[in-house]
């Protein structure tokens, strides 16, 4: 009887959650001290996120990057969290006639809608694209049900 | 129909079609120093076989092709839109063009556009008489 009851506030109550993440996320980035990240969208650097049967993806744009300046890790089995700082290259003489590239640390958040196997999660970063491979945890996986005619 | 996404921290979307098709507009510094106009243009996912770089008549040019990604699977979130890279740029400084070099590092070019000798600043030593 209580479980009926508690599951239509369950989701008001991750609804509430993300809310406060959501807030939690905007305190911290006006107090925040990195530069020229645009504050206009969501979070910084923009994630794309997407899934097929076995693995969730997640892919962020982060050009002239190492994998030695990110910090990657999922918490929960489906909070993953990405750290980092993109250095300005330094200009020891000369003038800057443009700067339009952003620079500064960032820390993003994303709560996947699955969970996963965060010891088997695995990073690559190609060409300045972070792409991180996380296996779907057994119980997260799709399985095809057979119907039995009767 | 693919989605319209527009990417707001690469400036414009130079045309509003369909994902595939469209052309982002990547960002650059630009720094000038005595010798050199150096540039520097974030290119993600660039190869440096997909990028063709132009200099004529002083208009510098960037293409980059970009295959799209992921190659399969269902989006969850999209913040931004995957597709090729093109900018123009018109530089009034006179250029040494067979010197002009280019790196691609890990998604960054960084060109180097050397000026002629003739417009380098020279100094001039003042003689007492």
């Amino acid at each position: 009887m209580a479980r009926l009851g508690w599951e239509p506030l369950a989701g008001l109550w991750r609804e509430m959650e993300n809310f406060r993440r959501e807030m939690d996320r905007l305190l911290e980035r006006w107090g925040w001290e990195g530069y020229g990240w645009p504050s206009l969208t969501a979070g910084y650097p923009p994630i794309n996120v997407w899934e097929d049967e076995a693995n969730v993806y997640a892919e962020l744009e982060l050009p002239g990057m190492a994998l030695e300046d990110l910090e990657i890790y999922v918490t929960g089995r489906n909070q993953l969290s990405i750290k980092g700082e993109r250095k300005a290259p330094q200009v020891e003489k000369g003038t800057w006639l443009r700067q339009e590239r952003p620079f500064g640390s960032f820390h993003r958040i994303v709560t996947l809608p699955v969970d996963v196997e965060a010891d088997k999660v695995e990073a690559r970063l190609q060409n300045g694209v972070l792409t991180i491979v996380m296996p779907k945890c057994e119980e997260a996986k799709p399985r095809k049900i057979t119907v039995k005619a009767v | 129909m693919a989605n319209i996404v527009k990417r707001e921290h690469r400036g414009e979307v130079t045309a509003a079609e369909p994902v595939r098709t469209v052309t982002y507009s990547p960002p650059v510094d630009v720094v000038e120093t005595a010798d050199e106009l150096r540039l520097y243009a974030d290119l993600p996912g660039v190869r440096p076989e997909d990028l063709d770089i132009r200099f004529e008549n002083g208009e510098l040019t960037l293409h980059a092709k970009v295959a799209p990604r992921p190659e399969k699977g269902e989006f969850l979130l999209r913040e931004y839109g995957v597709g090729d890279f093109y900018r123009t740029f018109t530089i009034s400084e006179e250029i040494d063009s067979d010197k002009i070099s280019a790196e691609l590092t890990q998604g960054v070019l960084v060109l180097h556009l050397p000026k002629r000798e003739a417009v380098k600043p020279k100094r001039i030593t003042v003689k007492t008489s």
